[in-house]
């Protein structure tokens, strides 16, 4: 079986949720960083003083999972459930082909390193 | 006669006398009755003269005549004044320096921090040489300096200098006086921030001292000044200010709009965002001005006294309502209130009492809340926007704005119902006339302020330049001028 990985962008404040959702997935590990960027959201607008600033890049949180193929349906419909909000800037999900995975403690390859 | 008769008498004579030289001295130092000690101790409760009650008809006090209460400190009114030069030094250190170190942007956090503290130190070490005595002495008979007999603060002992404080020591008022004399250059940092040397800011402010500070600083509270209009009954100009709205607010805040038009814009002005790196610092640092601006401003009544108090509760009224106030205005403009608008507005309410908080009462001090709320907000949002100056972090929009409308509303408000001293001089003019003399005062300070930061900027950036290369200011002055950063992840 073919190792995928998923990239998924999303607001901050729905990492917890997203978590969870992929946890009763059976998803087991995720490696998550702070990012920030912007899409068709743009940015938001601050005021100090009435010096007006366009903030164009937002602060979001992108999560990396790397898993078996057969598993990718599942995980990406429970980052959906656990990340949309129905408004613009919910974020995105991409999925990605893997060449290889190795455990560095073991160095199992493959699906078993995962 | 025989020798021993001789020698009989005249130890006699040589005693007596030796006893009526010394009978004779004690006749010439008088005691003092009770009631004159009475009377002196209640003068330290009146904050009044201790020598008025030893003196006779004509108002001469007879030779050796003194109480316990003549020439030492009292010690209420010298434990406020300990406390408010404290708390005024509170203000720069570190109020002042995190106000606007919180506002910059992350990059140059340090570069404020360091010119609070390098400001502090280059003015005390002044104060010691000569500055004191320039504002304080009186030597020259000046209504424009003061004199140098103060210099190295000879003299300045722990007896009271009965010209400014009959309950102060001498030192200890001269020490609360150079924390002004600290803050009032510091203010002026806000508006050439994050573009200016480090080199260029230390030599500007040394010689601003003596050209503005100095001579303002005696012109309006000096004995002998030119504009000291409740103590000096010949001062030509009769104008009240009581801590500071043009010797700080309105030479610091017209200075720096003269200097950060000379400076010029940071880099990128108008088209990268700088908003500030911590709004959180920066409310920090407003809290700490609003607490130690007590000092400031109860502080100047140099006593713990009734002026004082009523200080106390003009300076909280003014402030909160200008902070509140300034909070409405934007939720009215713009549909939020921000923590920089209240922060901004507590900032300007602070300001505008300055010059008014002992000598208005509790309803001049509302109207003088809801003006600075208002004003200085409309100049920092909207007259800045109309002439684009990079008054980087609003010093002329509420401290030269905010002094100029505090020092006019403190010819209009004043009352001599919360303060007597305005009976002595001014009995005249107040609640008629004052603001003719508040209008002439801000005049002058403004020329002085204006023409010599002109002068002195002008040198500096023929001798050494003012400013950065751009490549130091991009980076940005923690690391090109301090070799440090301010936070380190």
């Amino acid at each position: 079986m073919s190792l995928k990985k998923i990239e998924a962008i999303i607001k901050p404040f729905k990492l917890e949720e997203v978590k969870e959702a992929l946890t009763e997935a059976g998803i087991e590990g995720m490696t998550v960083t702070e990012v920030k960027g912007f899409g068709r959201q743009k940015g938001h607008t601050e005021i100090y003083r009435g010096s007006e600033y366009t903030v164009d890049f937002l602060p979001k949180v992108k999560l990396e999972i790397i898993l078996g193929s057969s598993l990718v349906d599942k995980a990406v419909s429970a980052i959906i459930k656990g990340a949309k909000t129905g408004k613009i800037g919910d974020g995105k999900i991409f999925v990605l082909p893997v060449d290889e995975a190795v455990r560095i403690r073991t160095e199992d390859k493959g699906e078993k390193a995962i | 006669m025989t020798m021993q008769s001789m020698l009989g008498w005249r130890p006699l004579v040589v005693l007596s006398v030796l006893w009526m030289s010394v009978m004779g001295v004690r006749a010439e130092a008088p005691t003092p009755t009770l009631e004159q000690r009475v009377a002196g101790l209640e003068a330290y409760l009146g904050n009044t003269d201790p020598t008025a009650p030893l003196k006779d008809a004509k108002g001469n006090i007879p030779e050796g005549l003194t109480t316990a209460s003549v020439g030492v400190a009292g010690p209420g009114h010298n434990g406020w004044m300990m406390t408010s030069a404290a708390l005024v030094l509170f203000m720069t250190l570190p109020g002042l320096a995190l106000f606007y170190g919180g506002l910059v942007r992350q990059k140059n956090v340090l570069s404020i921090l360091a010119q609070c503290l390098g400001i502090t130190g280059l003015v005390s070490i002044l104060w010691w040489v000569v500055g004191y005595s320039l504002v304080f002495g009186k030597g020259f008979n000046s209504p424009i300096l003061g004199g140098l007999e103060f210099s190295f603060l000879k003299g300045v002992t722990s007896a009271p200098n009965t010209d400014y404080a009959y309950w102060v020591s001498h030192n200890v008022f001269s020490m609360y006086q150079m924390m002004f004399a600290i803050i009032t250059p510091a203010l002026i940092i806000g508006a050439i921030a994050e573009r200016i040397k480090f080199s260029a800011v230390l030599l500007f402010v040394g010689a601003w001292m003596f050209i503005v500070y100095f001579p303002l600083a005696h012109m309006v509270w000096g004995i002998t000044g030119l504009m000291n209009g409740v103590w000096n009954s010949g001062a030509s100009i009769k104008a009240i200010d009581f801590a500071g709205g043009t010797v700080v607010h309105m030479s610091s805040g017209w200075s720096a709009l003269v200097l950060c038009l000379i400076l010029g814009k940071r880099l990128g002005f108008g088209k990268e965002p700088m908003p500030p790196h911590s709004m959180v610092l920066c409310m920090v640092g407003t809290g700490m001005l609003w607490v130690g601006w007590y000092g400031f401003n109860a502080g100047s009544a140099v006593a713990a006294d009734g002026v004082a108090s009523n200080a106390f509760l003009t300076t909280t009224m003014a402030t909160a309502v200008a902070s509140f106030v300034w909070a409405v205005a934007e939720y009215f403009d713009k549909g939020k209130a921000s923590v920089l608008g209240f922060c901004s507005g507590a900032v300007a309410g602070l300001v505008v009492i300055t010059p008014a908080t002992g000598f208005v009462d509790a309803s001049g001090a509302i109207i003088i809340g809801v003006a600075a709320g208002l004003v200085p907000w409309f100049f920092c949002t909207r007259v800045k926007q109309w002439f684009k100056y990079d008054d980087a972090l609003d010093t002329f929009g509420v401290h030269a704005v905010g002094g100029t409308l505090g020092a006019f509303l403190t010819g209009v408000l004043a009352t001599a119902d919360v303060n007597s001293n305005l009976n002595t001089n001014l009995k005249d003019i107040v609640g008629k006339t004052l603001y003719i003399e508040q209008l002439k005062a801000m005049a002058l300070t403004i020329v002085l302020s204006v023409v010599g930061t002109a002068i002195i900027a002008f040198v500096i950036k023929a001798l050494l330049g003012l400013r950065p290369t751009s490549e130091a200011e991009r980076e940005g002055l923690d690391v090109s001028d301090h070799e440090e950063k301010g936070y380190i992840y």
